[in-house]
């Protein structure tokens, strides 16, 4: 078990209004698993997403993530934790416009305390990994769409973290890269990565291997639309 | 760290003249307080360097009566206890290593002094030995000094200096004339002229009460026939010569310890006093700096300005750059790194702006010198606090900004494209 939500509940305050997000949400993900969370907007993904991402702390409920009681770190523990263990895809990428593709990659790895060296060469090798090794000194901005995601997973998969986050990998670009983006999770996935994605879109999370449904803040048991059929439906 | 300075470049360079403009109020900040500190400075020097140099190395050893030169006009006034300097005290003052030579004098101010029927203003007696000359630094320029013969059949002689000689014998000269010292005739055999003479420029009261010491019109007599005129026994003031600039003040303070030590301190508050030309130098220096200080608060305040300017535009590149704080945060950066790279940022920018200011500064002092002739130096130690004090006003003033983006959420952040 790489990671365990218990009872989880998450309330935002809007003035005197207590909203809530999240309502007992229990989830269980094995190592190497490759699950898609779907919900269409406002049901609490991006929430959901957060709180396994420890960017946010939920109201109550335990959250064990990697053998570590989350509810219990400070800040900084929790910063180190998602340095060493998370790595986050963006739907709108984030990756930093004045740096090169190069730099954007060996980020996390500044923060890690890797010497320069060490940092372009793992920099490069994950570059070269998610099939960019000739765009190393690119900018975001010279990149087309497809290739600023496969540089964000670079970048998230540069530190090798055991659980690769990504939310709504695919909602910013068009089908064809969206597809080499999923062939590309895929393949990360058979090498052992855990895989936790957020989507609204049918299709997409119908390349996960297990699916859970969410609305207005609660978990759902996915009623299924066959693994292989969706697949095929993508494809 | 590294890695730090080198983003902070980095965006420095991004919005350069953003950068460049908010720079400005730290570099004329700096330079202003940089151009002042030099022309304080420079001032200060060449006062010191021609205060000191100028005496040829002497120093003055005067009565001193509760810290006022003590002047006599009757026997009446003579301090009791205060002999005249004995022969053997004279050889002990000689034997110091720091003493090349050393002369006592007696002196009158405001004498009453007449050639023909015209008196003289305010003129000063001094009764002199034979190696006054020598050891004050005086040379002959027309006739003679004082023989030996002067002294033992107590003839009354006396040498004038220049300047009393030009304004009283414009046309003629003084030496063989005979001049009347308080109803005594006296016959001129010699004029002699201070061998460096320093012209001290006198800008304020305390100048004036600093310089005012410095003989006016002088009249030389042998001190042999001074009771002639005035009073038996009267104490002397002392002059050394010391071997060098540097053991001025040992030589003086020396040489005021053998003599008190021959006054019998019970019946006079009278003491020897070396006139210390360092402390004195020092003393003009707080002078001249303590009108300047006023002038360097201003410029501070210069400096918070261009401090709150720098805290102004930090804040704006914190909320430009809230996203990359949020990535930063996703990716695992810890809430210091992201205070050290602000922080960083901005103590780079105030630290160009200090060295760009200290550049500037000692570019107008030169500017300033150039136009009014004010001295200028430049103060390496003023210029290194400079640059660190810019460093500690970007760390003050990118404190606040930087925790800001330390302490963002990084989810709000993430929200903001």
């Amino acid at each position: 078990m790489i990671l365990r939500l218990e009872h989880i509940y998450k309330d935002y305050i809007l003035g005197k209004l207590t909203v809530p997000a999240l309502k007992d949400v229990s989830l269980s993900v094995e190592e190497g698993e490759y699950l898609a969370v779907m919900g269409p907007s406002g049901s609490g993904k991006s929430t959901l997403m957060n709180i396994i991402g420890c960017l946010d702390r939920p109201t109550s409920g335990s959250y064990e993530l990697s053998g570590q009681n989350v509810m219990s770190l400070n800040d900084s523990q929790l910063a180190d934790l998602r340095l060493k263990s998370l790595g986050f895809v963006f739907q709108n990428f984030q990756l930093l416009p004045r740096m090169t593709a190069l730099d954007n990659v060996a980020l996390p790895l500044v923060y890690a305390g890797v010497r320069k060296k060490v940092r372009r060469q793992r920099a490069k090798e994950a570059l070269e990994r998610v099939g960019l090794g000739e765009r190393l000194s690119f900018r975001p901005t010279q990149l087309s769409g497809g290739q600023k995601q496969r540089v964000a997973i670079a970048r998230a998969m540069v530190n090798q973290p055991s659980i690769l986050l990504a939310d709504e990998p695919t909602g910013a670009l068009d089908s064809k890269s969206g597809q080499q983006i999923m062939e590309l999770f895929q393949s990360l996935n058979d090498e052992g990565v855990t895989v936790i994605m957020i989507t609204h879109d049918r299709n997409i999370a119908g390349h996960a291997k297990r699916i859970v449904d969410i609305f207005d803040g609660e978990l759902k048991t996915h009623v299924d639309v066959p693994y292989t059929e969706s697949r095929e439906v993508a494809e | 760290m590294l890695e730090n300075l080198r983003l902070s470049f980095q965006s420095i360079w991004a919005h350069k003249m953003r950068s460049f403009l908010t720079m400005l109020g730290i570099i004329i900040g700096i330079a202003s307080i940089i151009s002042i500190v030099s022309t304080i400075k420079g001032t200060n020097d060449e006062l010191k360097n021609k205060l000191i140099g100028s005496g040829n190395n002497t120093v003055d050893i005067v009565l001193k009566e509760n810290g006022y030169a003590t002047s006599f006009s009757s026997s009446s006034d003579l301090p009791y206890g205060v002999p005249q300097v004995s022969d053997s005290v004279r050889e002990q003052i000689l034997a110091l290593d720091t003493v090349e030579s050393v002369t006592c004098y007696t002196k009158r101010s405001y004498a009453d002094v007449y050639y023909l029927n015209e008196s003289f203003t305010d003129p000063t007696v001094i009764g002199i030995d034979t190696s006054y000359f020598a050891t004050a630094g005086y040379t002959i320029r027309s006739g003679r000094a004082f023989v030996e013969a002067d002294y033992t059949e107590f003839r009354t002689v006396v040498i004038i200096d220049s300047s009393l000689a030009d304004e009283y014998f414009p046309n003629e000269d003084p030496v063989g004339k005979t001049i009347e010292i308080s109803g005594t005739p006296f016959t001129v055999v010699g004029v002699v002229t201070e061998t460096d003479t320093y012209e001290a420029s006198i800008n304020s009261v305390e100048d004036y009460y600093n310089y005012q010491e410095d003989d006016p019109l002088c009249l030389f007599i042998p001190s042999a026939v001074w009771p002639i005129l005035y009073c038996f026994d009267e104490p002397e003031n002392v002059i050394v010569k010391a071997t060098s600039t540097d053991d001025m003040e040992n030589a003086g303070a020396k040489t005021e310890d053998i003599l008190n030590s021959a006054i019998s301190s019970s019946q006079t508050d009278v003491k020897y006093d070396a006139e210390n030309l360092v402390t004195q130098a020092e003393q003009l220096d707080t002078l001249t700096s303590s009108t300047n200080i006023q002038l360097l608060w201003i410029a501070s305040i210069s400096l918070l300005v261009g401090g709150i300017g720098v805290m102004n535009i930090m804040m704006v590149s914190v909320t430009e750059r809230t996203s990359e704080v949020g990535l930063k945060k996703a990716i695992g950066a810890r809430k210091g790194a992201i205070l050290g790279q602000f922080l960083t940022e901005s103590v780079v920018l105030t630290s160009i702006g200090g060295a760009l200011g200290v550049g500037a500064g000692i570019g107008m002092a030169y500017i300033i010198n150039k136009i009014s002739g004010v001295a200028v130096a430049i103060s390496v130690p003023a210029s290194v606090i400079a640059v660190l004090f810019s460093m500690l006003i970007g760390i003050i003033f990118g404190l606040m900004p930087s925790m800001k983006a330390a302490n963002l959420d990084p989810i709000e952040a993430l929200r903001r494209e």
